[in-house]
């Protein structure tokens, strides 16, 4: 694998929540936490979309940047970890995190949170592959047995890719080119600095040979693009610092 | 006994808890508050949850070491039929893997599939078998329940009659355990039996099958990949049927096939439409004569497929020609030049498809929606074509199923009827004597005082079993009002009228219900005794096959082995048949291993028997042939290349003519006449006689691929063949058979001990005899096969009917709905008279007379959330599932909500126009119109604003309870089927 992404496409996600509870069920994930979850913007609007966000293992990942005790590390294939041993639940990487991605057990005003918990990308933590410590920890390590992470492996509508990157772009881009439009893949340039596919076209087509139409527009419920939305325009609920207990 | 190991067993031995510091985290607001729209509030609903939330110990875990094995199941929610691939680990169930190599789901779930893990895991189960004794749940051993609940069932039937028991079914049986239960009400004596797919789809089966032969999806979901055009009306596939999104925008997105969505809601579906149809609830048929209107204004129909395969569209046309676009729009409330380019995108995009759920279906009208639908497609050519069809989504997993094998008040299995004709095809199968199961039934007596036996008469359907207990007998066709209800895999909150339900319950002399989970039914009424609750298996608990919507046969493989003390449901009806002393009868053909009939001997049973529909060459063995080879078959066209099952559609589509050894591969696209009938194709069925008004009911000139006889022709019989010399190539057996079935007195033995030892005597009158034996009666099979060996259908070659005349309205009306807002289209479009029928008077006018619209003003809808499946109790149970929807809500537009001061999020009270009321959350949006709310169906466990929580038994109360819409929602029934209608009713909202 050379370099591992996540890529959600707006245009197929319905917002049926199998990776989350796939995540759940693969990583005995308990009530409260959710190291994926999926966001619906207009919601119950023209122009409706869904997508479903967890770690996306940035490049050049900020929360790696701002770890007081940096317990983070990037392997190889670009997958970003953490050591449940040295985090401290200090908080910083969700504040620094533009995806809402680290999870904490506890909410609490001051001291710590317990410690962090985030999508591993199916690939574990720092104990050995496949050992009972790292799966108490970070849940089942796919990679290690030659699998993907089973939120995508999951989908209902093939929405979310994940895998090698070249590959995800490459099936991204023969949809993008077969339906005439994509979705701007959502969050790409901000966890990969990747504007190859935020360029690919946004608008639906209207001129298509194959199809006739009575109408002009193609898209009369007037149904918008996900490549202008940015994260800060996303509903608080993602982006938010962790709820005070209630 | 307890299986049940732990629900947080790790992949690997001996591992304790995942992030044991994670299993004390209090409820994360963030999360909980998760769901868009709904805002904060609600802590209360989870007071019930402590210790819900808690990570396996180590003691728990499996033992070490043991082999993971993978076993092949199918999800146990819609009627996708997805394959669940479980991981299992000395008999704990430890993971699910995607399944891959299934063309339905290529690996795909939903939130339901992907945590079918948990259910079947569940610790919300019902554990044990349990009775109601003074208003306490006691636990009873199985034995004690089924002598109790026996006995009593017996002193019913000896005083108020076998119809005073209502059997009632599930669309969760497998085939094997639907067919055996509908026999099983059989030899009980009764035909008060029936199942979901009254409330689901009786409707469509109705309406299809009288237009066209058979009543199901005529395509599959996978074949959608070849639609130009994509029509979905009163159907959210993207909450109710996940992973049919898939297929939906394949098709969408690489044949650039416009979606349109026409629905009262803006549903997830919608969302990804092309164009959005916004409808007023319960104006199809007037949707539907609009777009006709202009695909005749233009000439676009397919004029040659109407002139060859169709008989009646020159009537339809007539009552089309009232729906120009100004009234259309006044009744629908669409825009005329939104109509217009729905008709042309149709018109310009084909082969075209055209799907539809509970939107079209749950209506007064229902038959007539299911009807105009097909009629659309008719007129427009796209039938019987790939890529075109109806393709009809079903609800459960197996309603496909349990409705093809009987589970019907006015069936028997395969669609036969119930005619004197039907029950003694069926004996046959059985072994049985026709007099002896005659005797089970009750006779009552007719106006002119002649007997009329019940066997004979449909029973109470689902939808009414409640006026099956409150009406007065004397209005009733059977001689005593219900006195006993089992409710065998049915969640009640799924059926209209809950107030009533309450006191149909509380008037019970018994109650019993036999399911994984408690259901509403063991917490609704105020009952103090006289209430049972047997735990019943899951279907990953036991073995058998299953029908997806797309008629796929599936086999399900046994994961684990029952959990606590539940019993498989065909495990509990031997039980049941043992206290009834007809144990030896109902399984005659089937073995038994100690109280399990085996589920292989009951598919062959029924393989035996259910000609009529292809349910014959479907045998265990070639079923689990597919699922073995699963990657073989071509995900598109579902045929397999290459592999043992070369040639075959996946699953054996029925019709799968003939027997096992014959080979049929099924028939993917039901009526495609471009292929070979041998290889599935097939025409439209002559089911409707042969002329009508003088005119031919029969194709013209057309005809399936080497078809040897090249015009339309009626359905096969035994006389048939002799005409076109064909009855020679019958074999001997096959002739000894047809020769059996015709009462023929030397041919009444067993043909293994006779025919082949001493060949057979043909008696000189034999022709004569057995001319009458047709391709659905004959149990050799031998007519199917001859008629296909010459590539032509055993049903006939016909056209399809626009004009049902056995129907109330058979040209399909609009007609409004019982509780309307619209009282300005009353006179112009009435409901029907008040009728008498399935044993019930039913209420039309009478109601619609009154104008409750003032008090009343908002039409009240309901529809599915992905999250939940049905009642909701299994569903409702499972953490994974119940963290994503934790509380009941209705969906109010903006400007009905300012108009009453109503807050999002603020609670409400939703009343129906019958006094049913729910207390719920508002959650305003634009999501539904102004004037129309909307409200989920899953929910149960509150009722008028009480919690019901304490009345569950111990530790068995779903995680997440929550008001159930059916309270608030109101009398109404399809005037053929009896569905229910839940979809356009009326209700107030005010702050609560």
């Amino acid at each position: 694998m050379a370099r591992a992404k996540f890529l959600c496409d707006a245009e197929r996600c319905i917002e049926c929540n199998a990776c989350v509870t796939a995540c759940k069920n693969e990583h005995e994930i308990p009530w409260g936490i959710n190291r994926r979850r999926v966001v619906t913007v207009n919601d119950g609007k023209p122009g409706e979309r869904s997508i479903s966000v967890a770690c996306m293992h940035c490049s050049d990942a900020p929360c790696m940047a701002v770890c007081p005790v940096d317990c983070f590390y990037q392997t190889p294939d670009g997958i970003v970890l953490h050591s449940k041993d040295l985090c401290i639940g200090c908080g910083y990487c969700f504040y620094a995190c533009p995806f809402g991605a680290p999870q904490y057990p506890k909410a609490t005003n001051f001291g710590s949170r317990g410690k962090m918990d985030k999508c591993t990308f199916c690939a574990g933590g720092p104990e050995p592959d496949n050992s009972e410590a790292e799966f108490q920890k970070y849940g089942r390590n796919r990679i290690a047995e030659g699998k993907l992470p089973i939120c995508a492996e999951m989908c209902s509508t093939k929405a979310l890719l994940a895998g090698d990157a070249d590959q995800v772009s490459d099936i991204y881009r023969e949809r993008v080119i077969a339906r005439g439009f994509g979705t701007g893949a959502w969050g790409w340039q901000q966890a990969y600095g990747d504007n190859d596919l935020a360029a690919l076209p946004t608008s639906p087509r209207t001129d298509s040979p194959a199809r006739n139409t009575g109408s002009p527009v193609r898209n009369p419920a007037g149904v918008g693009s996900m490549s202008k939305i940015d994260p800060a325009s996303l509903p608080p609920r993602v982006l938010e610092q962790p709820s005070k207990g209630e | 006994m307890l299986k049940r190991k732990t629900n947080g067993a790790p992949r690997r031995s001996d591992a304790p808890a995942f992030v044991t510091a994670l299993g004390e985290t209090p409820l994360d607001r963030r999360s909980f508050l998760k769901r868009s729209g709904l805002a904060v509030g609600g802590i209360a609903a989870l007071g019930g949850m402590a210790g819900t939330v808690r990570p396996a110990t180590a003691q728990e875990a499996a033992a070490a070491g043991g082999e993971i094995q993978t076993i092949k199941s199918v999800c146990t929610h819609c009627s996708v039929g997805c394959t669940v691939l479980a991981e299992v680990q000395d008999g704990v169930w430890i993971g699910q893997e995607p399944a891959f190599d299934s063309p339905f789901n290529l690996g795909a779930h939903c939130a339901k599939g992907a945590s079918v893990r948990e259910h079947a895991h569940g610790e919300r189960r019902l554990k044990y078998p349990m009775k109601l004794v003074g208003g306490e749940w006691q636990r009873i051993s199985w034995e004690d329940a089924i002598n109790e609940v026996g006995d009593q069932m017996l002193s019913i039937r000896e005083t108020n009659g076998p119809d005073s028991v209502y059997w009632l079914g599930s669309a969760k049986h497998s085939n094997e355990q639907a067919y055996l239960f509908r026999k099983f009400a059989a030899y009980w004596g009764t035909n008060n039996v029936d199942h979901q797919a009254r409330i689901c789809h009786s409707t469509t089966v109705a309406g299809v099958a009288n237009t066209w032969g058979y009543g199901a999806m005529t395509n599959s979901y996978n074949d959608i990949h070849k639609s130009k055009s994509i029509l979905i009306i009163g159907g959210n596939p993207a909450e109710a049927h996940p992973v049919s999104l898939q297929h939906v925008l394949k098709g969408k997105e690489e044949n650039n096939a416009p979606l349109i969505v026409c629905d009262p809601r803006f549903t997830r579906t919608a969302a990804h439409a092309d164009e959005y149809v916004r409808i007023r609830p319960g104006s199809d048929v007037a949707l539907v004569w609009g777009i006709l209107w202009h695909v005749f204004e233009n000439g676009w129909e397919d004029a040659e497929f109407i002139r060859t395969r169709v008989w009646g569209m020159d009537q339809v046309r007539d009552e089309v020609a009232r729906w120009h676009p100004a009234e259309c729009e006044r009744v629908t409330g669409v825009p005329g030049e939104q109509v217009q380019r729905v008709a042309r995108l149709m018109a310009e995009n084909r082969p075209g498809t055209l799907i539809w759920c509970m939107g079209g279906t749950q209506h007064t009208t229902g038959n007539n929606n299911t009807r105009a639908y097909c009629i659309l497609q008719l007129a427009l050519g796209n039938m019987g074509i790939s890529g075109g069809g109806t393709n009809i989504f079903r609800g459960h997993d197996n309603v496909q199923g349990a409705t093809d094998v009987g589970v019907l008040s006015h069936d028997t299995p395969g669609y036969y009827g119930l005619t004197d004709g039907a029950w003694a095809h069926w004996c046959r199968v059985w072994g049985e004597d026709l007099a002896w199961l005659k005797s089970r039934f009750a006779v009552v007596k007719d106006a002119e005082g002649k007997d009329k036996p019940l066997m004979n008469e449909n029973g109470i359907p689902v939808s009414r079993w409640i006026d099956g207990v409150l009406e007065d007998p004397a209005n009733m066709g059977q001689p005593d009002d219900v006195k006993a209800m089992v409710f065998w895999g049915h969640a009640p909150n799924s059926q209209t009228r809950m107030t009533e339900m309450k006191t149909a319950m509380e008037k019970l002399e018994l109650l019993v219900v036999v399911d994984p989970h408690p259901t509403i039914s063991a917490v609704l009424s105020d009952r103090t005794d006289g209430v049972y609750l047997l735990p019943a298996s899951t279907q990953f608990e036991t073995r058998g096959s299953v029908t997806a919507s797309n008629r796929s046969l599936q086999w399900r493989e046994q994961v684990m082995a029952p959990m606590f003390e539940s019993k498989p449901d065909h495990t509990i009806m031997k039980l049941f048949a043992d206290k009834f002393g007809f144990t030896d009868r109902l399984l005659r053909n089937i073995a038994v291993e100690g109280d399990e009939p085996v589920v292989e001997d009951i598919t062959r049973e029924f393989n035996r028997g259910m000609w009529t529909i292809g349910y014959t060459g479907q045998s265990p063995e070639r079923m689990r042939l597919h699922m073995q080879n699963q990657h073989t078959f071509d995900r598109t066209t579902l045929r397999a290349s290459g592999g043992p099952c070369d040639g075959e559609f996946y699953g054996m589509p029925w019709p799968c003519w003939g027997t096992p050894e014959m080979k049929h591969p099924g028939t993917a696209n039901l009526y495609d006449m471009s292929i070979p009938v041998s290889q599935g194709g097939l025409t439209f069925r002559a089911r409707f006689g042969v002329e009508r008004d003088g005119e031919n009911l029969l194709a013209e000139g057309v005809y399936s691929k080497d078809s040897e006889i090249q015009d339309g022709y009626p359905e096969f019989t035994y006389e048939m063949l002799v005409q076109l010399g064909w009855h020679t190539d019958l074999t001997e057996y096959e002739r000894y058979m047809i020769g059996k079935v015709a009462g023929i007195e030397s041919m009444q033995g067993n043909w293994e001990e006779v025919g082949e030892a001493e060949g057979m005597s043909v008696p000189s009158d034999y022709d004569a005899r057995a001319s009458a034996i047709n391709w659905k009666t004959d149990l050799s099979g031998g007519i199917q096969r001859v008629a296909i060996l010459h590539e032509c259908a055993p049903f006939g070659n016909a056209k399809a009917r626009c004009n049902v005349w056995t129907f109330p309205d058979p040209i399909p009306l609009h007609r409004e709905p019982l509780y309307t807002s619209r009282r300005d289209l009353v006179a112009d479009y009435p409901t029907y008279s008040d009728r008498f029928f399935y044993r019930l008077p039913t209420l039309y006018a009478s109601i619609q007379s009154k104008d409750f619209s003032t008090d009343f003003p908002i039409i009240l809808t309901s529809g599915r959330l992905v999250e939940y499946e049905g009642g909701g109790d299994e569903t409702r149970s499972n953490p994974w599932l119940a963290e994503l929807q934790q509380e009941m809500f209705v969906e109010i537009n903006p400007k009905d909500a300012g108009d009453r001061g109503i807050h999002d999020g603020q609670q409400v009270w939703v009343e129906g126009p019958e006094g049913g009321k729910v207390r719920v959350k508002a959650m305003v949006t634009e999501r539904v119109g102004a004037g129309v709310a909307f409200m989920p169906f899953h929910f149960g466990g509150f009722y008028e604003g009480a919690d019901l929580r304490s009345k569950y038994p111990e530790g068995a109360d779903p995680i997440v309870l929550g008001e159930s819409t059916n309270t608030a929602q109101t009398y109404g029934y399809d005037s053929v089927t009896q569905m229910q209608e839940t979809k356009a009713t009326l209700c107030k909202i005010t702050a609560a």
